[in-house]
């Protein structure tokens, strides 16, 4: 049954880049240090709830937060805490983080157990207190996307397996490994918020996983699995939505108001991981790929586990790493150091090697359009670009860049190689300011 | 001891295009219309190629370091602005006149309003249009193809003197290029060729060439004839440049809309121009004055088709 058109206007034909399809998630096992930042989810950052010196057990609660858009944290190793340091992040802030020396037993802190979960209160106070946050890569508090109230009418549950980034399979090795708990997880969300119907999108880069959800779900009546067309960004949110559904998420408006909830593959599954077991969030897989590595591989990893630990369990490096990307090649954010650690966000961390981490310097714009046909949101990045860059920063709201997503698009195709996405980032931030100054 | 980190915004990755492939391309869709205008009025039409584009480059290479800013000659878009303004000569040309009009074109109007990507009109055909206005003896002799190298008259020339039609060009002649006219514009083939190779690069897009044909031929069948829905639709469509025009010339990046509406805009607005000009206007051809007046428009057109965001509603202007 198509209700979406399985696709969408604009986009960019990135390179697939999946090398690591065949790759089977591997265990890493236990580094000798988990450093673990109180802020991994969109919201406000948690206070540590340990103290250096303290003994603390896996799946125990070390950070939490009163504000209500947050989300526990927990140890995701046994051991001692060595530290509570402050770490800078890559995108500039400074967080608290807490540093703990595994005993590499593992041994389960008594509070883990499965939660009671018989209505829809239980059910979402127990997302909470798993610490779920989306995987997807965005890292919002799941408890709080999935709060909808109650007699407000939600159609269809969506369930994200495009992962139209590069280089990262994790959704997809997931779909393949354990679609059975992605489907429970999808019937859980169905039960207790009273959703008639579950779509699961996966692009069609990606047969094997489509065709082992399809056989999962065929005597499912309200659950059905979709091919959409591989493009780029067919995985950001409002844009699966459309595809799905056909429908428009309003401008400055949640995918709530039109009746849908979308949550990634590997949140879906984590649920139903959850519910059976009571462990929280405290392990990540992550694609561990790009021309610098020497073995690309899937790896499932301790949050906490700092990146150039993984890179040596894969062998290290063949080529100097020039650029570290944790995410995607279009979204993804670089990191200045390899010792950060892997979060509750993270779904790949990708090497690259001086070649591919070169940087083209900027070309006067040559008006050409390809940034207007390629921007999914209808935006015309060619002149918020000019805007930024005269600084007339008033006029950006005119052109709608806050409902810019940042996904690369524009900046992909740009024959002049402009920094598009790069002078929006700028622009929203001194639009905010603006405002902000406006109102005190 | 790590090596150093870069640290940049994302996207990491970019497509393979770059401006100066997209230039040369075009370069090459060219190729086949100065061929033809080689063959159809002699060597000399290579010389003038040859002259004109090395006027718009060493222009630009000077007006650059005179005005202390980076070289921009690699870019290929100088080489464009020459091949084109060349195509639009008519082969008799003094080469000191080709060489006026590739300086005026890039740089009044390229370099001084900011180089590539700020031009306000077209190049060449601001150049083409001074030129004319200039000098117009030089600009308006025409010679036969050969073997007969003898001056004429251009199709659209010998209507507006009233010639009756049976001593007109037929249109096979119109078609392959067997007519006076400029060194690019006569040899239909030649430039659907390179159209087409465009077309398949995906340098340009159809929206702008056929509203421009479109509107230009519908106008002159409804009003180019002694009554009304008489006007003669091949005559029109294969003769003054059109097609070269509607192709090569409207459809400059940085002098057209960014929108798909906005494109639609140009090309009709294009093609009323040009029509008028025609019909009622003393100049044989419009396409030159139609393409410069609607690029001076492009950017009202540009603020007035702003699309509406995903998800959003109609913004004021």
């Amino acid at each position: 049954m198509r209700i979406g058109k399985n696709s969408f206007k604009g986009g960019a034909n990135v390179p697939h880049y999946k090398n690591t399809l065949e790759c089977k998630t591997e265990a890493m096992g236990i580094p000798d240090k988990v450093v673990i930042p109180m802020l991994q989810h969109i919201g406000a950052p948690c206070n540590p709830v340990v103290s250096k010196g303290d003994t603390v057990k896996l799946g125990q609660l070390i950070g939490s937060s009163e504000s209500y858009v947050s989300a526990p944290i927990h140890a995701s190793v046994s051991g001692k805490v060595t530290d509570i340091s402050t770490i800078l992040t890559s995108v500039g802030t400074f967080v608290p983080a807490v540093v703990i020396e595994p005993d590499k037993k593992q041994e389960i802190h008594e509070d883990v157990k499965p939660p009671r979960v018989t209505n829809r209160e239980e059910f979402l106070e127990a997302v909470k207190q798993s610490g779920l946050v989306g995987l997807g890569g965005a890292g919002f508090p799941t408890h709080v996307k999935l709060s909808v109230q109650p007699g407000r009418k939600i159609d269809y549950l969506l369930i994200n397996g495009a992962e139209c980034e590069p280089f990262i399979t994790s959704d997809y090795r997931e779909m393949v490994e354990n679609g059975e708990g992605i489907i429970e997880g999808a019937k859980i969300i169905m039960k207790f918020l009273g959703i008639p119907k579950t779509i699961i999108g996966v692009e069609d880069n990606k047969p094997e996983a489509i065709s082992k959800l399809t056989a999962l779900t065929r005597n499912e009546k309200d659950i059905d699995v979709v091919r959409l067309k591989s493009r780029y960004p067919q995985g950001g949110e409002k844009v699966l939505i459309y595809a799905l559904t056909g429908r428009k998420v309003p401008s400055g408006k949640l995918p709530l108001d039109i009746g849908v909830i979308v949550i990634n593959v590997n949140s879906a599954s984590f649920i139903n991981e959850y519910i059976k077991t009571g462990m929280p969030l405290v392990k990540k897989r992550v694609t561990i790929d790009g021309p610098a590595v020497a073995r690309a591989a899937n790896v499932e990893v301790p949050i906490g586990t700092q990146i150039k630990d993984v890179f040596d369990y894969c062998g290290g490096f063949k080529n100097p790493p020039a650029k570290i990307i944790m995410g995607g090649p279009m979204m993804g954010v670089t990191q200045y150091s390899l010792e950060l650690p892997v979060m509750k966000q993270t779904n790949a961390v990708l090497a690259f090697d001086e070649n591919m981490a070169k940087v083209m310097e900027e070309n006067p714009c040559i008006r050409c359009g390809r940034c207007v046909n390629a921007c999914p949101m209808n935006l015309l990045p060619l002149t918020m670009n000019a805007l930024v860059s005269n600084n007339k920063i008033e006029e950006l709201g005119k052109y709608h860049i806050m409902d810019c997503m940042e996904c690369g698009s524009c900046s992909f195709v740009c024959p002049s190689k402009r920094h598009l996405v790069q002078s929006f980032k700028l622009g929203k931030a001194r639009l905010r300011a603006a405002a902000a100054q406006k109102k005190g | 001891m790590e090596s150093q980190l870069l640290i940049s915004s994302s996207p990491h990755i970019r497509d393979e295009d770059t401006t100066d492939k997209i230039m040369k391309d075009v370069v090459i869709a060219l190729i086949p219309a100065l061929i033809a205008g080689i063959y159809y009025f002699g060597f000399r039409v290579l010389l003038v190629a040859v002259v004109t584009i090395l006027a718009c480059v060493v222009s630009e290479y000077l007006s650059r370091r005179i005005m202390k800013r980076n070289q921009t000659i690699q870019d290929f878009s100088a080489v464009v602005t020459g091949m084109l303004l060349a195509l639009s000569l008519p082969p008799t040309i003094p080469l000191w006149i080709a060489v006026v009009g590739g300086t005026f074109a890039i740089v009044i109007v390229k370099q001084l309003f900011g180089g590539l990507g700020q031009n306000f009109m077209n190049p060449a055909l601001a150049a083409r249009i001074v030129l004319l206005v200039s000098w117009p003896q030089q600009m308006t002799t025409w010679i036969n193809p050969n073997p007969d190298v003898i001056s004429s008259a251009t199709p659209l020339a010998l209507i507006k003197e009233g010639v009756s039609k049976a001593e007109l060009p037929g249109y096979l002649d119109l078609f392959i290029g067997n007519i006076a006219g400029t060194i690019g514009e006569t040899c239909v083939p030649a430039l659907l060729l390179g159209a087409a190779y465009l077309l398949i690069r995906r340098v340009i897009t159809l929206e702008i060439p056929l509203t421009f044909v479109g509107t230009t031929v519908l106008l002159t069948w409804i009003f180019g004839g002694e009554t009304l829905f008489t006007g003669d639709i091949l005559y029109h469509l294969l003769s003054g440049g059109l097609i070269m025009a509607a192709f090569f010339m409207a459809t400059d990046y940085t002098t057209s809309p960014v929108t798909f509406k906005g494109r639609i805009i140009m090309g009709i607005g294009c093609g009323i121009l040009t029509a008028v000009i025609r019909l009622f206007g003393s100049y044989p051809d419009g396409v030159s004055f139609a393409i410069i007046i609607m690029n001076v428009i492009v950017p009202l057109i540009d603020r007035y088709t702003i699309p509406v965001s995903f998800g959003g509603e109609k913004s004021a202007a």
